[in-house]
């Protein structure tokens, strides 16, 4: 729950880091009424706030996830507004857009207008929600988008699945003209994808699931892209799977598309090698886990920028839903209060890509939908996760903050963890073992 | 060994010993009083999730010839069609503490699944286009009988190898036993990628008279609605096994039931290549080798009763 007060305190002796800012040195970050007010010399003589000791502990700008499945309405035995905010202020973020395949989906002003109004007394920071883009994803005619955003719809989004007709995308992205509001897609085409439940390669033939191609998603890609440029829309790629797929968004932004896409931590880290264990728990979704060669596609993607945010596709399911044969399970992994530990101890230690680059990607999600970038620069409103590189912690040994444990990570253990997230100028989240001292 | 999930957990050594064990109850089959005591007490469930005749016939048959006492479940008419989940479908038979619980299920992983929650020795009767190991132990027995060894051997696995559990299966098993595997089909029912698995991939017969032993599978003919061939009339004019493409040194095998003039003509079938027959003899065999691998030798052994060495055959009345 927000207090609706901002937070007064200084992290003593942080090492600070926002390469965005071109900020990176030791200070003592003073945050006063919610706002970081000055990153002063170590050791600086300032009273009246409760001190944080953050020496050796790093600060960076708090995250932001474009891609979150809140569940709400309709589902709220896997999340809701409550347990998934907090889940996310435990993976550091400070802003969350939550996607509105729910049931019913978010479709009408109504249905905006009640789930910000849930939010300002459920969500421990700020909550973000998508509407359809056509009426009850069910792909036949568009929504309302004017009165959506009118009723505070950041954008528009059928996650979840495809927009099939290229005629309704078209008339989508003309609308937008009118209304704005990024339309972020899902990209598959389910007449490639048919019954597939994971990559298709050796990995399916060897285990007898139906493959789905990487072409589902790159084909369906292209069409877009095409349609985009065409109208001048402004269109966001959701996550990104397949080498083909990083190559079809290069191809298009180089054609000048106005084009920006998101790649989710698990395809970051993993391969459908990790299939062979048959366990949906942790590896079913979709799209699926693919080839090491895909996996090393997205990281350059992310590298030269071609993916400019990190998104976790957070997708909580019960328990019921996934203690199934892998083909009957549920598709989706939960991942915000791992994203940052698993991408530092995956990628960033072993030297893969920097953590400044990591840090800057985490915080991507929000330019896509015109939305501010969190940053640590004196004057913005505070919004940082405090995180210990060290800190070794093995994923669901204490739990989860979220309502469901179908965490990709489950069992693994991770170095680096968020000890503490200030969000909107407030403290969202604190460690449990982790508290305050008081000047 | 406690279950019998996948080939791959098996080494050559374990996939020997149930093929020795086999031949010894072939010799029991061949006496008037076919039944032996070895599981006297103990209950197998039989559960399947899916159709089948040979697979849950000769499972069930293997059962009662090692006397244990038979628990048989069909999903259509249990509670699997009031929406039991598996896990609490498990649960319930466990409650009548089963020594083994056979279970056939349309879905990969399945008998993985339930070996996690039960605590008797699960055998996978076949799971989703998965594996389907029983049926390629008694494949590899029926071949042994006729062949010293699969080493440097030649098999052409032929048809549908994408929906086939059986051809997975086989694939592995012939190639742990030193045979070269060939797979042959049309492309859209070859899986992509499958050469990995360590086989050649061929996409007419045209080669087929290098094979020593041609493996056909079935095809369904739901395949021509989905596209994968585009009709039956195709499909057999280019891959169809009949008595012009297979020659007269060659073995053929097919795991049933056997599509008529579709995977293989009607004279090929009843050629003296065919060892169909002797497959489906071989299964019960095979399975009550299986049952006794893991209930008798893997699992705790009951004390033998009185009489019973006057039933059990030599080799089975000796300590495993």
């Amino acid at each position: 729950m927000r207090s609706g007060e901002g937070a007064d305190l200084i992290l003593r002796r942080a090492t600070v880091l926002d390469p965005v800012a071109g900020i990176e040195g030791v200070h003592d970050v003073v945050v006063r009424a919610g706002r970081i007010v000055e990153l002063a010399a170590p050791g600086a003589e300032l009273d009246g706030a409760e001190e944080v000791d953050a020496e050796g502990l790093h600060a960076f700008p708090a995250f932001f996830d474009p891609h979150v499945h809140l569940r709400v309405p309709g589902h709220e035995h896997k999340e809701d507004i409550e347990t998934g905010s907090r889940a996310a202020a435990a993976g550091g973020y400070c802003g969350i857009l939550a996607m509105a395949n729910t049931v019913p989906p978010v479709s009408t002003p109504a249905d905006v207008e009640a789930l910000r109004e849930a939010a300002r007394g459920a969500a421990s920071m700020p909550v973000g929600f998508l509407a359809t883009v056509t009426r009850g994803m069910e792909g036949e005619e568009l929504t309302e988008m004017g009165a959506l955003r009118d009723a505070g719809a950041v954008g528009f989004s059928d996650d979840g699945l495809p927009i099939r007709s290229a005629r309704l995308l078209r008339r989508a992205l003309q609308y937008q003209r009118l209304c704005g509001g990024t339309i972020a897609l899902h990209e598959e085409d389910p007449e490639l994808s048919g019954d597939g439940v994971m990559h298709e390669g050796p990995v399916s033939a060897s285990l007898g699931l139906a493959g789905i191609p990487s072409v589902s998603e790159s084909t369906t890609i292209a069409r877009d892209a095409a349609l985009a440029r065409y109208e001048g829309g402004r269109i966001h790629v959701q996550h990104l799977s397949a080498a083909e797929s990083v190559e079809a968004v290069r191809a298009a932004r180089a054609a000048g598309v106005r084009i920006s896409c998101e790649a989710s931590p698990h395809h970051l880290c993993l391969t459908d090698e990790e299939v062979r264990s048959l366990d949906p728990q942790r590896f079913k979704m979709n799209p699926p886990l693919r080839s090491e060669a895909d996996r090393q596609a997205l990281v350059e993607g992310l590298r030269d920028g071609t993916i400019e945010c990190i998104a976790t596709d957070h997708a909580p399911h019960a328990r019921e839903e996934k203690e199934v044969p892998f083909e009957q399970a549920a598709m989706g992994v939960t991942g915000l209060e791992t994203a940052f530990a698993a991408l530092h101890t995956e990628l960033v230690l072993p030297g893969t890509i920097d953590l400044g680059l990591l840090v800057e990607r985490l915080a991507g999600g929000a330019a896509p939908f015109d939305l501010e970038r969190p940053t640590l620069a004196p004057g913005s409103e505070a919004n940082i996760a405090l995180c210990d590189l060290a800190a070794e912690w093995t994923v669901g040994e204490e739990g989860y903050e979220s309502r469901s444990d179908n965490s990709w990570c489950a069992g693994r253990k991770l170095t680096g963890r968020v000890l503490m997230t200030l969000a909107g100028g407030q403290v969202a989240y604190r460690l449990r073992s982790f508290s305050l001292g008081v000047a | 060994m406690k279950h019998l999930l996948a080939i791959e957990d098996l080494g050559r050594g374990e996939i020997e010993a149930i093929l020795d064990r086999a031949e010894s109850f072939a010799e029991v089959g061949r006496r008037d009083i076919k039944k032996v005591p070895t599981l006297r007490g103990r209950t197998v469930v039989s559960l399947f999730y899916e159709s089948s005749t040979r697979t849950s016939a000769s499972f069930e048959l293997a059962a009662k010839r090692l006397s244990a006492d038979l628990i048989s479940l069909k999903a259509a008419g249990s509670s699997v069609d009031k929406g039991e989940s598996l896990k609490d479908t498990c649960a319930t038979l466990s409650a009548y503490d089963p020594a083994a619980i056979v279970i056939r299920h349309p879905y990969a992983g399945a008998a993985q699944l339930v070996a996690g929650w039960t605590e008797a020795a699960v055998v996978n009767a076949g799971d989703g286009k998965h594996e389907h190991p029983s049926q390629a132990l008694l494949d590899l027995f029926t071949l042994r009988r006729r062949l010293d060894s699969l080493d440097g051997k030649r098999i052409w696995i032929v048809g549908d190898v994408l929906h086939s559990r059986v051809a997975r299966s086989n694939l592995s098993t012939f190639r742990a036993m030193g045979a070269e595997v060939t797979v042959c089909g049309p492309p859209a029912l070859i899986p992509r990628g499958i050469e990995q698995l360590g086989c050649e991939v061929a996409h007419s017969l045209d080669r087929l008279q290098e094979a020593d032993v041609v493996y056909a599978l079935r095809l369904q003919r739901e395949r021509m609605a989905e596209s994968f061939v585009p009709s039956i009339r195709e499909y057999a004019a280019r891959f169809q096994i009949d008595s012009r493409r297979l020659g007269p040194r060659q073995l053929l095998m097919h795991p049933g039931p056997v599509n008529r003039g579709v995977e293989l003509s009607g004279e090929a079938i009843d050629s003296p290549q065919s060892l169909i027959g002797e497959q489906v003899a071989a299964g019960l065999v095979v399975r009550m080798a299986i049952l006794y691998e893991l209930l008798a030798v893997g699992g705790e052994r009951p004390a033998p009763a009185a009489g019973e060495d006057a039933l059990s055959p030599t080799p089975i009345g000796q300590p495993a």
